[in-house]
């Protein structure tokens, strides 16, 4: 199956066309997107860290940011740096320049204050972008796509209808030789005995299962019970008692197929070997998107039972309910809606093939109603002290 | 439309379709139970009696235990259903 997009310098494709301006640290972030709002087509992210980070903390914020930098959606890059932040703009650069996409930096303090700054960032932004907006789109294989998974704001139709329909596409995706991303550690406590056991590789199930091991240990080291907030107050209410009722529900978004590997947060998932992942990270849904699109996800599909706004900053997110009553409430934010599974008696399968027409048209460049909103949130895993 | 739908053969939780008022009568596989409770739409009702400490089944999967002697037509939420992962 064809869907259309631009090809980038490493023979990877986007669906959306952006030149990206990229905060090194929290100390740039507002420097950048004053540069990004003076270039149609540029976008910032508000990065809230890249300073005083150690460990899995540094490492988590440098893959993010280079993924984001690295994702196909993404057509060139300006790296804004303060000039002294932990991360620094040559290692951000030189990682990037590894998709071979144009990339450039600059820093705060060597410009000499913030107009300067903004002067010598908008200057090589407005370069940049005339180039990324030559870029014509070309037809590619599907299987070139990587779908993030997420679900946020659950209620029981999420396990019942939203969830088992993304399963579908999902699936279908896979079946075709595309890629797809689940998430969300803390959700899948509870059902992680099903998820080992679709993996084919002893060493990937085992990394899996620890993964969901660490999470418990570090709310059992902290003093503290994940299932304080797990599942949340709106969770509750819609009718979701515990953790493991949630996470056999938030679980069906991966369909049936067989887990290929397993990724860290952001990390860049293989192109030689394609298939459903599951990636580390927390269930708060800004973190766990930012994390899909960092691992190279050009689109997201999302479901929620409660209902919710957010997006991304460079891929689409598609919102899917499973519930009629929120679609009708949200439907200036909710793209589909799979209640009606419950209230029409509409096949699983016919759902599943109505989303999939759907992640078809905005690969193809249909904006989702969180892009036609503006919605771009955006959020690093964060898990230790910053120091 | 359905009142409730049980997911697996095993469960002995079902989920309400659309809200239910106690003493409403529900009927799970041809048999009819009267319900305890108001039920909202997409909670939970006992098909069963579970004893305080007893597993429930939604999926056809562990989804907690009973913090209380649960009986059948009851409403299960948070006040009568807990967890049963152990972390420690």
């Amino acid at each position: 199956m064809k869907i259309s997009g631009y090809k980038r310098e490493n023979g990877r494709y986007g669906i959306r066309n952006y030149l990206l301006i990229l905060p090194a640290s929290v100390c740039s972030s507002d420097t950048a997107k004053r540069i990004a709002d003076n270039i149609d087509g540029a976008i910032s992210i508000p990065n809230q860290h890249g300073c005083c980070q150690i460990g899995d903390d540094y490492l988590n914020t440098v893959r993010t940011l280079v993924g984001f930098a690295k994702n196909p959606n993404v057509g060139a890059v300006l790296i804004v740096g303060l000039g002294c932040e932990g991360i620094q703009t040559n290692v951000l650069k030189e990682q990037i320049k590894e998709s071979g996409k144009p990339v450039e930096a600059i820093t705060i303090q060597q410009e000499g204050g913030t107009i300067k700054a903004i002067a010598k960032g908008t200057e090589i932004a407005s370069r940049l972008a005339a180039n990324v907006r030559k870029q014509q789109k070309v037809e590619f294989d599907i299987s070139e796509l990587v779908l993030g998974l997420e679900c946020g704001g659950s209620d029981p139709t999420s396990g019942l209808a939203s969830n088992p329909t993304i399963g579908v596409a999902s699936d279908k995706l896979v079946s075709l030789g595309g890629s797809s991303i689940l998430s969300e550690t803390t959700e899948v406590i509870g059902a992680e005995h099903l998820i080992a056991a679709r993996f084919e590789d002893v060493k990937a199930r085992e990394k899996f299962l620890q993964m969901v091991k660490n999470v418990e240990a570090h709310s059992a080291a902290s003093g503290n019970d994940l299932r304080e907030g797990q599942p949340t107050p709106g969770n509750k209410e819609g009718g979701l008692t515990t953790i493991e009722e949630k996470s056999l529900g938030c679980m069906h978004k991966a369909g049936s197929s067989p887990f290929t590997g397993v990724l860290e947060y952001g990390e860049e998932i293989p192109h030689d070997k394609k298939g459903l992942y599951f990636m580390d990270s927390p269930g708060q849904d800004i973190d766990s998107i930012t994390g899909m699109v960092a691992s190279g996800a050009q689109i997201i599909v999302f479901s929620t039972g409660r209902g919710t706004p957010t997006g991304s900053p460079i891929a689409p997110v598609i919102k899917i309910t499973g519930n009629t009553g929120t679609y009708n409430n949200m439907i200036d934010n909710i793209d589909i809606n799979a209640g009606k599974i419950i209230t029409e008696g509409v096949s699983l399968p016919d759902m599943g093939e109505e989303l999939f027409d759907l992640m078809v048209r905005v690969c193809n460049g249909e904006p989702t109603k969180a892009e036609a909103l503006g919605h771009r949130e955006f959020g690093i895993y964060k898990i230790g002290y910053t120091y | 439309m359905e009142t409730v739908l049980r997911i697996d053969p095993k469960d002995n939780l079902v989920t309400c379709l659309r809200a239910v008022k106690s003493g409403e009568e529900i009927t799970v596989d041809g048999e009819k139970i009267k319900v305890r409770g108001d039920v909202p739409q997409f909670h939970k009702i006992a098909i069963e009696d579970i004893p305080k400490g007893g597993i429930c089944y939604k999926y056809g999967q562990v989804i907690g235990k009973a913090s209380v002697d649960i009986k059948k037509g009851d409403y299960v939420h948070v006040h009568n259903l807990v967890s049963a992962k152990d972390f420690n």
